[in-house]
């Protein structure tokens, strides 16, 4: 359970999250939707412990231990994992080693022993055949010379390896394409489970055709301005955004 | 702008951290009295009973270095070096020369044993040798202070003519060998430090591989130096005869003292026709604390001569220690196809400043030249990239491509690439490629929230920068220097 108290927030300064309550149950999907500026990306930085963003007043409760207390590497060992909108370029790492060392982490943190070569592969090959990948991306640096598809994919993979309580996945759709979409839709929808929740932000209804969420939240202005199932997706996309006081450019 | 900040302060925490290999060896040496002249050039000729012709080029050296002025054209900073307040000569105190492994001090194996080095000889099985699993012998020379204590596997590789030993040995096993190739690369009149060398080297390696042979093992040379105010000049020499192949290896320590310590070096490598040499350096000097009191001086001349058809020698260094490293080691591309390569890696950290590239001087025709240098600077260190390539008239079709890259952490260090290009030949083709890049807090927050510690994340961020480098490491050194290479930036492995 994840529950988010009048949670405020700055950037440089700036008020950018004005007091967010938002309450995620195990296995939940909840979707956040908003216009630009609105605070989406800020919100998911803040929760992963970004540095440069403050958080000036309330609390944000993991499964009873106050996240906010917690170094971003202690945050994702606790079992939150932020989905990049855009995911970072690092050379001369193979992705294999990246997502290792990053297992091996994990584990550590929780008091338990590295994974040996052989079974970490033997666990690499079963999350890319469940998720209909080829294991040919591992062997490349991490998301360098990636296409769009392929960099969200890894995501994915990155997700399915870890196996985090809580994913956000942030503007995952951006920059892709219909058939893009639905592949990474699909291995995302492969990993939802009773135990894992997830927090999809995004800016278009289209993404929630495929990642259908149990509840939909409107942040405009650094707050929730309204809450309600999966139609109020919809009615966002037919009305866009003006009824929060928000004129969209094009 | 946090996250960058905080490396920084991480960086300047690992200062702290101690130095692995800044222990001393309590053991009884032999010292000639401090500076540097006739009398003690004499005495280092007479320890090491060397023939005459030997004794009259150390002073022919000597008269030419006190000609000569210390370059200042490198960017580096330091006070001046009082030559006359040096030791010149130290010797672990042995009763008997040691003939054996058995009769060399424990001290001094102990010593060893603490550095991670094998100088006790595996007994290998007949027929076991490069299985699976097992690791491959390494030959090794240890040289401690000013002399060779201990050479391994000298008599398996006696078998099949292969010459390893002390320069000092060698000048007595093969005068001909060593009176013939000896300053035939660096001459002793090449610059300031390699004449003070030749005055004063002390010991060093020496290889031979005889015509047609591919030598079956790693050799390995490990300086260390323990006694305190003493400068180390020892001198290796390789020569490949025809169609031969051989893979070196150089290790080096210190340990910590608050005094700078000198340490000038000659390497001369000769390739006959179709040999190849591989050279690879770990250099681990101790390089001063964060205040950068203390630390080696490193002036190094390194140079390989391509004397014959198809040659080829191939330098792969990682530096990571000294106080002040001064080290361009280059090939002489003399016979037609030869192929000269350069693969660094230099870590510099607190204030530690590195000026060092390679040379590749294309002579012969259709040679080759591949220069990769990746410089990794951080907390106040400054780096130097200095390379030349220069393409003589006769050099048709010569072939050169350089890839320099820097990589800076924090905003207080300085990274700087001086590449000079000369070219006397319209056919040939040289290429430069350059880039500057800090490690970004995208990275660094990327790797966080995939669970790792913002240690782990420059160390991982760094080796895939270095990769194209640390790939051409043999395997048994490319760990070890994955390794030092998380050392160097942040000390979290053990």
């Amino acid at each position: 359970m994840i529950e988010i108290r009048n949670l405020h927030a700055t950037v440089d300064g700036k008020e950018i999250l004005k007091g967010i309550d938002l309450t995620i149950g195990p296995g939940e999907v909840h979707a956040i939707m908003g216009p630009n500026g609105s605070g989406k990306s800020t919100l998911s930085y803040v929760l992963a412990g970004r540095d440069g963003y403050e958080v000036t007043k309330g609390s944000v409760s993991f499964y009873g231990e106050d996240l906010l207390a917690m170094e971003p590497e202690e945050r994702a060992a606790a079992g939150l994992f932020l989905a990049f909108q855009y995911p970072v370029e690092i050379p001369g790492v193979a992705n294999m080693t990246f997502l290792k060392s990053a297992l091996n982490a994990m584990r550590k943190h929780r008091g338990e022993g590295d994974l040996d070569a052989m079974q970490f592969l033997k666990l690499v090959r079963e999350k890319t055949r469940s998720l209909n990948m080829t294991d040919e991306m591992l062997k490349r640096a991490v998301n360098v010379g990636f296409s769009g598809g392929e960099k969200k994919r890894n995501e994915t993979l990155q997700m399915a390896v870890l196996e985090p309580k809580f994913a956000i996945l942030d503007e995952t759709d951006s920059g892709l394409d219909i058939d893009a979409l639905k592949i990474v839709a699909d291995g995302v929808n492969a990993l939802r489970s009773p135990e894992r929740s997830m927090l999809v932000i995004t800016h278009y209804q289209r993404l929630l055709n495929y990642i259908v969420p149990d509840h939909v939240h409107v942040l405009a202005h650094g707050r929730i301005q309204r809450s309600g199932g999966k139609e109020l997706a919809l009615e966002l996309e037919q009305k866009g955004y003006k009824d929060f006081g928000v004129e969209e450019a094009a | 702008m946090a996250a960058t900040h905080e490396t920084v302060e991480q960086v300047r925490a690992l200062a702290e951290q101690k130095y692995k290999y800044g222990f001393t060896t309590d053991i009884d040496a032999e010292t000639a009295p401090k500076g540097l002249n006739e009398d003690i050039i004499r005495f280092i000729s007479a320890k090491k009973e060397e023939p005459e012709w030997l004794l009259q080029w150390r002073l022919r050296a000597f008269e030419a270095w006190k000609t000569m002025q210390e370059p200042h054209w490198p960017k580096l900073d330091y006070g001046p070096i009082d030559y006359q307040d040096a030791y010149y000569y130290a010797a672990p105190k042995l009763k008997n020369k040691p003939k054996s492994l058995d009769e060399v001090d424990p001290e001094l194996l102990r010593t060893y044993e603490k550095l991670g080095i094998p100088l006790k000889e595996q007994a290998i099985l007949a027929g076991v040798e490069g299985t699976e699993g097992q690791a491959p012998a390494i030959a090794v020379d240890a040289v401690f202070d000013s002399v060779s204590v201990a050479t391994t596997y000298k008599a398996k590789l006696e078998e099949m003519g292969i010459i390893f030993c002390a320069i000092s040995e060698a000048v007595h096993k093969c005068p001909e060998l060593v009176q013939k190739y000896l300053g035939s690369v660096v001459p002793y009149t090449d610059n300031f430090f390699a004449t003070l060398n030749s005055a004063a080297f002390t010991d060093g390696s020496f290889v031979y591989i005889p015509k047609g042979v591919r030598c079956p093992m790693e050799l390995s040379t490990y300086f260390r130096i323990n006694q305190a105010n003493t400068g180390q000049f020892e001198r290796t020499l390789i020569i490949a005869d025809e169609g031969s192949y051989v893979s070196y290896l150089e290790g080096c320590t210190a340990p910590q003292r608050d005094e700078n310590q000198l340490h000038a070096a000659v390497v001369e490598l000769v390739a006959l026709d179709n040999a190849t040499i591989k050279y690879s350096t770990v250099q681990n000097w101790y390089p001063g604390d964060a205040n950068g009191v203390g630390g080696i001086y490193n002036f190094v001349t390194k140079r390989g001569a391509c004397r014959g058809v198809n040659s080829k020698i191939s330098w792969t260094q990682v530096e990571t220690g000294s106080a002040i490293t001064w080290k361009y080691p280059s090939c002489i591309l003399q016979g037609d196809n030869s192929v000269g390569e350069f693969y660094s890696v230099a870590i510099t950290n607190n204030r530690q400043q590195a000026d060092t590239g390679t040379k590749m001087i294309h002579i012969g025709k259709n040679t080759r030249s591949t220069i990769v240098s990746k410089g990794i600077s951080a907390g106040r260190a400054q780096q130097t990239y200095r390379g030349l390539v220069k393409i003589l008239p006769r050099a048709e079709g010569a072939r050169n491509h350089t890839q320099c890259d820097s990589l800076l952490i924090g905003d207080q260090c300085g990274a700087h690439t001086v590449p000079y290009i000369e070219s006397r030949n319209r056919s040939a083709r040289v290429e430069h490629e350059a880039t500057t890049a800090k490690i970004s807090e995208d990275q660094l927050f990327y790797c966080r929230q995939r669970g790792l510690s913002e240690e782990d994340a420059v160390s991982l961020i760094v080796n895939g920068f270095c990769k194209e480098v640390l790939k051409e490491l043999p395997m048994e050194f490319a760990v070890e220097a994955q390794k030092l290479v998380g050392i160097s930036l942040e000390g979290s492995v053990g």
